[in-house]
């Protein structure tokens, strides 16, 4: 059989997203049909489309028609993104590109859900013979799952990630996993992996001599952006934690398919860890903090400065922060709070992380800012071209994190 | 364990997710008939790509060369089946069109059945 991993775009054909086929094969991914796979091609043929072909109709739609009308009638431009909003929502073209955005995410999630659940059974099972008796899977029989994760299905997926269909149930990390590719059109790479490998990237140009000993990831999932961690601090000792079991079970078997044998899938709430103070010198999140709630991600950032050791490291992936952003991206950002179940997705956004790290204890000469790409193997997953970008979903990130104190400021508190 | 049926995996695979779905268009009827034509648009997407594997798979065990495709001129039989065939398709395609069509012609009764039910009751 042909090996489509090894299979490269040839030149000059690099206009649309990869065929599934380079989705990479781990001993826990759901196997796939022929027809369940042109299912994911069209789904990521259909978002690279909505946001190359439709959604710039969308901004010319604002400035040529919407914006002006509002300026006519109020005398000054919209200044917030509730009033981008009031104006827009009645635009053809902003209908017609949500109606089709909110469907096709609809249609991912069946189509990624019916090939899990064709062979939940086998899929459990091989679970099972992974996960059973491995001290580096720890669940809770009585575990409660934070209101902010069980209440919301986030992504639109039925049941959300941590509801169960049947005992150790995998079936909503399956469904993560065989349709991220649909959604970025592979733009996170072969195993989903290019925000835990840009992370690695990043440590290794601004920190050359960190070796990090401890290392938590905080809102794992499958633990996919964890395990380019694992593979470039192999000595490390690695905590994944998680509230979803279902997502761990998962999570835990896909790194042992992957020979990954070095990370500890917990199920621990991010608010309250039962770890000592200072127990971690690297502690990390990607696409996390959005999926958090208000009182959380206080709560999060207090705990994660009471882990993080003085000469320790944090970086949170997220999308953009709103502020100083023009009002009509902040609008198309914000799309997902409200069409695609995400909740705190408004609020995270509008929040200032520095202020909260500072709250935390952090000194505000420890919080940092920065911008971050996903690694992926360009050969295989080529850019999308020009200016396309899908607000909220492109596989590039705004970073925030906390550096070791001054040598005087950690004297000081020490 | 408890097991699930094909039925309810069809169904848990279609189910919606929690929360109040948002309606983009003022008719969600027609939002309704998007879905559907989203739907359609990926499955026959599905088919060309069965298509196009199966020729291709054809193709390199030396069945046939897909140029054959593009050769492949219909003789006037075979044209005047495949026009009788889009004929057929387009009918049951357009079916919905064709009868408002028809119902246009038919005047007040014809847009109002309901009052042509009353009165043919009463008759």
């Amino acid at each position: 059989m042909q090996n489509w991993a090894t299979v490269r775009t040839p030149p000059g054909l690099a206009a649309g997203p990869p065929s599934y086929h380079v989705v990479g094969r781990h001993g826990m991914m759901p196997s796939v049909q022929h027809d369940e796979a042109a299912r994911f091609n069209f789904l990521a043929n259909m978002n690279r489309f909505l946001s190359a072909q439709l959604l710039p109709g969308v901004k010319t739609a604002y400035e040529v028609r919407a914006r002006p009308a509002f300026i006519a009638e109020r005398g000054a431009a919209p200044m917030h993104r509730k009033e981008v909003k009031a104006i827009m929502q009645h635009e053809p073209a902003y209908q017609n590109w949500s109606a089709l955005r909110r469907g096709t995410m609809e249609l991912r999630q069946q189509s990624g859900r019916s090939v899990v659940l064709r062979q939940l059974e086998p899929l459990i099972e091989q679970a099972r013979a992974l996960n059973d008796g491995q001290s580096t899977l720890q669940l809770s029989d009585n575990f409660v799952v934070p209101r902010y994760i069980s209440a919301v299905e986030q992504h639109c997926a039925p049941g959300g990630y941590s509801s169960e269909l049947v005992p150790d149930d995998i079936a909503a990390a399956a469904n993560y996993d065989v349709g991220i590719f649909a959604t970025t059109g592979g733009g996170l790479g072969r195993y989903a992996d290019g925000g835990g490998k840009a992370v690695v990237q990043w440590l290794a140009h601004a920190y050359p001599n960190f070796k990090p000993k401890r290392i938590l990831d905080l809102g794992t999932g499958l633990g996919h952006n964890l395990l380019p961690l694992a593979e470039a601090f192999p000595d490390a000792e690695i905590m994944a934690i998680d509230v979803a079991a279902p997502m761990l079970r998962y999570g835990h078997a896909r790194a042992k398919s992957m020979h990954v044998d070095g990370v500890t899938f917990l199920q621990a709430n991010a608010e309250a860890l039962d770890f000592p103070d200072q127990h971690f010198d690297f502690i990390m999140s990607c696409m996390f903090l959005h999926e958090t709630s208000f009182v959380a991600i206080q709560k999060i950032f207090n705990e994660s400065r009471r882990l993080l050791s003085h000469s320790g490291i944090s970086i949170h992936l997220e999308q953009p922060p709103y502020a100083g952003m023009d009002v009509y991206e902040q609008f198309i950002r914000d799309w997902d709070a409200h069409n695609n179940n995400e909740p705190f997705w408004t609020t995270m956004h509008a929040l200032d992380l520095r202020a909260l790290a500072q709250k935390a204890g952090f000194d505000a000469a420890q919080c940092f800012e920065t911008g971050l790409e996903a690694v992926v193997d360009e050969a295989v997953f080529p850019k999308a071209p020009g200016k396309v970008e899908d607000y909220g979903r492109k596989a590039a990130w705004y970073a925030f994190g906390t550096q070791p104190a001054l040598k005087s400021a950690s004297a000081k508190s020490a | 364990m408890s097991k699930l049926t094909t039925e309810e995996k069809r169904a848990l695979s279609a189910k919606k997710s929690k929360g109040k779905r948002p309606w983009f268009y003022d008719n969600a009827e027609a939002e309704r008939v998007l879905n559907v034509a989203l739907a359609l648009a990926q499955e026959l997407a599905v088919t060309r790509e069965r298509i196009d594997t199966l020729e291709r798979l054809l193709e390199s065990k030396g069945a046939l060369a897909r140029s054959e495709f593009d050769r492949f001129v219909p003789n006037a039989e075979i044209a005047a089946e495949r026009a009788q065939a889009q004929q057929d398709y387009l009918a049951r395609l357009f079916r919905v069109m064709t009868q408002s069509a028809e119902s246009a012609g038919e005047g007040a009764a014809g847009r109002d059945g309901a009052a042509s039910i009353d009165e043919l009751a009463s008759s």
